[in-house]
Parts: C-alpha cells; structure tokens; sequence
C-alpha cells in the first residue's frame, strides 16, 4: 500500500516539477527587457507584455483596495462578534462565496458594473477581483485573530480600554502578522485569474492608466495569446507566463518562509 | 394630540436606545461605531450572494420565459437561429468533472493517506507544501500547458491505446486529436487534486488518535488500520470531493483551452465538447442580441445555483467532522 500513497505522491510532485520546468525552458527564451517593457506589436513585428504588467499591477492594487479592508472588516466581525444566527450566516455565506466559480462573478460584475457604465473598465476589473479576495482574506483574519490569546484581551480590558481599541490596538497588531500572510496569499491566488477579466477589465493592446478603460492584464494576455495561431505568440505567451509564476511562486515561497519562522 | 406626538417621540427614543445598545452593551461610542462599521462590511458580503442571485435572475429571466424548462433539454444550440439549448454543455461539464474526480479522489486519498499516515515529519511538510504549490498554479497556466504539452501527449502516447485496447466501449472510438473531453478532464483532475488532497488531509488528521492505537493494538496490520481512520472519515472525505466537484465544475480557462469547444454530445471520451463555463467565457463578448445574452447569463445563474449547494454541502459535512474534534479546517 505504501507503493500506492508513494506513488501518488510522486506523481503529483513530478507533475508540479515538470509543469514548472517546462514553463521556465519554454519562457527564458523570449525574455528580454523589450519584452518587459514595451507594447503588444503585430505578430513578426515582436513587441512586450509591458503594458499587461502595468495592467496587472494595477488591477491588484484596485482589488487590494477594496478587498483588503472589506476582507479583513469582515473577519473582524466574524471572530468579535461572530456569534448568532446572522454570523454563522455570513460565516456560511462567506465560505461558499469562496467556492462559486469566478466566471460567475465576472458575468455578475459585468450585470452591475460593466452595463451601466456602458464599456469595460479597469474598475470592474478591479472589484471583480476583489469579490475572490474578500472570503480568502476574512477567512485568514478571522482564523489569526481567534490564536491571539484571551488573556491579552482580558488585560487591555481590564485596564479601562473600551472594545474598539482592544481589537484595533492589542489584538489586531498581535495577528498582523498572520493577516499580512492571508492578504499576500489573495493576492497570489487573484493574480492568477483569467475568466472574471474576460469581460469586466477585458484587455488591451496599449498602455492604459485611466480606471475607466479597458486594461490589460498578464493572464488575458497568455490566453489570447495561447490560443492565437501564431509561434511566436506561443513563444510570448511561454515568457509571460514565466514572469506570472515568478510572481506567484515567490509569494508562495515568501509566505512559506514567514509562516515557518513564526510557528 | 401632543400627548400622542410625546408617546411617538419617545417609542423612536427606545428605539434608537435598543439599537445602541445591542450595537453596543458598554454604552461606548467608538464600540457603537465600530461595531456598525464592522457589521457594515458583514452585511456587504451577505449583498454581494444576494445580489448575485437577484442580478442574474434579472438578467436571465427573457431567456428563461422564452424557452422555460427546454433549455435544460433542447440540445440545439444556434445563436444565429436563436436556438438556445443547454443540454450539450450540462453534459460536457458534468462528463468533465466525472473524469477529473474518477482520478483526482483515488490520487488526493494515496498523497493525504501518504502525508499524514506515512511520511515522516521532515518529508511530510516540504511534500505538502509543493502539492499546495500545484493549487497555486493558475487556471490559465494549465490551459496553456495543456494545449501545447498535455493533448500533443495525450493525442500520441495514451489515446492510441485506450482506442486500442476499450475501442468496443463507445467512450474511447471516435477520431484522435487529443483535444476533447478526455484531455479536458485530465487537466481538471491535475487542478483539484490538490484541493482535495489539503481537506481529506486536515479530516484524516482530525481522527482522533485512540482509533489507531485501538486498532494496533487488536493485532491490525498498518494497512487494516489505515482503513479504520479512513471509515472513520468517510464523511469528511465525502465533503472533501464535494469540494473538489464544486471546483471542477466552475473551472473555466484550463477547460475552455482544451476541451475543443464543440456543442455536441457524443459518446467518445476524444471528441470535442463544451461546458458551460466555457461558453460563457467564449461566448459572452460576442453576444450582440439580447436573448442570446441573456441565455448565457442564465447558464451562469445555473452555475452558480449547482456550486451553491455543492460547495454549501460539502462545508457542512467538512465541518462536522473538523468542528467535533477541534482542530481547524
């Protein structure tokens, strides 16, 4: 049997191995600071991912801004006053918003957001992200702030302080750590996303730096790409596609790292 | 008169003093305040699913009057005839994630049995942690991989003789591209393995340790005892694939880019078909009529209404087990 477990286990990690070996000797090839830094050109003509990287950036910082305080309100209220019907609702609630698929919540962005303002925008981009950041970050703050030790709170109390600052003083500061780790993990997983951009930020062949235009992003980019006829589109889409998991990987690593050291 | 005006002035006093005083028993502003703030962000995320429900339901309900119940049945989808019928996606979508759970659940069972049973310490934390990295691999990543590694391989080194040796079963004749249902479910398998891997992980941790002990101790060989924690989590296990179905039903672009994107039931496992995420996320932009719109968001509001009660469920049976042993999920 343990040939079985074993084998399994190895097949997943040569899996993960090989998918991101592949990516690294597929991508290097193409990558150059033009391609860093410039514009989508014709196909034959080259030309970067620069403005996807610019797009991105800024789609994650949009998200951030709205998902982070919402997220990490949100667990806040789930493990302070997280107790009663209505919050293990919101608990419930919260935990299946994580697992509705995030087309869905592109083609939901795009009902309130992308129809009545009459174009694709940055902005929808942007809080259609942050709809798939607010369960993973309220989930974190709520799991951190709960290993912050009551007596900690019972003391601050204790000494005259009202509720509010407790947890905004005493507690929130004591599981920071643990939240800065939840929000990078958002992030990390939000980075990644393809399907709730297809019709809310939607894409774009130039630099854009209006929130209420169309924008591009890394991942719209290697899809179009990917599916595009053209080699040396493939070729791009390998590139950038390294440059995604570069990110990505290195705030998993980071995470990794921090979480250790502390536990 | 004015008696009356008193009464009302003082009922709305109680009142605004009930509301102070649920949002805050210290009698503190700032508590009150904070309180409101955070109950605020509470009740936005609860807006968010309604509002989910409501926009959708708004969106989709003229394609809904037009076709009614066929939609679910006609298997004719033609937007230039106005032809909308959902069957061939609900097939594809439900066929996919069959052959992405049929070898995602013996797989995530082997590594978790593996990682909690087996390893030692020092092996099992890097192990788990590079199994968690495969979750971290986006959606678009795989669908790249999967049209230039994955199907090429497929399509040389494993359809050929599936066609060869199970070609008298429907499911593996038909012409071999490697892009099609098979590929589709494949890729899914490799993307919620981890997933399953992390809860069934976590349910068999929860097992509580005597249950080992008592099963050694009658003289059980490690296998027989490893099959006592894995009854003993069958529940658990049963959230954990609900969840990985959840997801495999949702995903979208890995699908999208290998599955051949071709309404069509067949019974070949190598042929083209659709899902109904991927419809959705080919089809959308280029949807100029109404109806044709809007039949697309009523494919969403389905999706979202199946993952609903999927993932809903699988949280419930997650939880019980995880909440009666107290560790977290």
């Amino acid at each position: 049997m343990t040939t079985f477990t074993g084998a399994c286990t190895a097949l997943a990690i040569s899996l993960l191995l090989i998918i991101l070996l592949y990516i690294a000797w597929q991508g290097i090839g193409s990558l150059n600071l033009h391609f860093l830094l410039e514009s989508p050109r014709p196909v034959g003509e080259g030309g970067g991912i620069g403005n996807a990287i610019v797009g991105s950036l800024v789609l994650l910082m949009l998200s951030s801004a709205f998902g982070m305080p919402i997220g990490i309100a949100v667990g806040i209220y789930l493990s302070e006053f997280g107790k009663g019907r209505l919050a293990s609702l919101v608990r419930f609630v919260v935990d299946t918003l994580t697992g509705i698929p995030s087309i869905v919540t592109g083609v939901f962005v795009y009902a309130i957001i992308v129809v009545p303002f009459k174009h694709f925008s940055a902005l929808a981009g942007g809080i259609a992200l942050a709809m798939i950041m607010i369960p993973i970050v309220a989930r974190t703050t709520e799991e951190m702030i709960k290993l912050v030790p009551q007596n900690l709170r019972e003391g601050a109390l204790a000494l005259g302080a009202p509720q509010w600052r407790v947890t905004l003083g005493i507690v929130l500061p004591a599981a920071a750590s643990g939240i800065a780790t939840g929000v990078m993990l958002a992030v990390a997983r939000v980075s990644g996303e393809t399907a709730p951009l297809l019709f809310t930020a939607f894409g774009s062949r130039f630099f854009n730096y209006y929130l209420d235009q169309p924008i591009a992003s890394l991942t719209v980019e290697i899809y179009n790409y990917a599916i595009s006829p053209y080699d040396e589109w493939h070729a791009q889409a390998w590139a950038a596609t390294l440059v995604l998991m570069s990110l990505i990987l290195a705030i998993n690593i980071v995470v990794r790292f921090f979480t250790r050291r502390k536990f | 008169m004015e008696n009356s005006a008193n009464m009302g002035r003082h009922d709305k006093l109680k009142f605004v003093g009930w509301w102070w005083h649920t949002l805050s028993p210290t009698g503190n502003a700032g508590d009150a305040i904070f309180r409101g703030l955070m109950s605020c962000a509470a009740f936005l995320v609860l807006l968010i699913v309604g509002g989910m429900i409501v926009a959708l339901g708004v969106k989709s309900l003229p394609a809904i009057q037009q076709f009614g119940f066929n939609f679910l049945i006609s298997r004719e989808w033609n937007p230039v005839k106005t032809q909308f019928g959902a069957l061939p996606f609900v097939y594809g979508t439900v066929v996919s994630s069959a052959i992405a759970l049929l070898i995602a659940v013996p797989l995530s069972l082997g590594i978790a049995v593996f990682l909690v049973e087996q390893a030692p310490r020092f092996l099992a934390r890097p192990i788990t942690f590079l199994v968690e990295l495969l979750a971290a691999i986006p959606s678009v990543v795989y669908g790249l991989w999967g049209i230039f590694v994955l199907a090429p391989f497929l399509r040389v080194h494993v359809e050929p003789p599936l066609g060869r040796w199970f070609g008298w079963l429907p499911l593996f004749q038909g012409s071999i591209t490697g892009i099609g249902l098979f590929t589709g479910g494949i890729i899914m398998a490799i993307m919620v393995t981890p997933i399953i891997t992390a809860v069934v992980r976590d349910v068999l941790a929860a097992v509580p340790n005597s249950q080992r002990e008592a099963a050694l101790a009658l003289g059980a060989t490690r296998w027989e005892t490893t099959r006592v924690v894995l009854v003993n989590g069958v529940p658990g296990i049963a959230g954990a694939v609900m969840l990985g179905l959840g997801r495999a039903l949702g995903e979208t672009m890995a699908v999208t880019m290998v599955i051949g994107n071709r309404p069509q039931i067949s019974a070949s496992l190598f042929e083209p078909s659709y899902t109904i995420a991927s419809v959705i996320a080919n089809e959308f932009t280029e949807a100029t009529q109404d109806i044709y719109l809007s039949a697309l968001v009523e494919l969403g509001l389905i999706l979202f209404l199946v993952t609903f009660v999927v993932n809903g469920f699988a949280r419930l049976l997650v939880w019980n087990v995880t909440r009666r042993s107290g560790t977290s999920s």
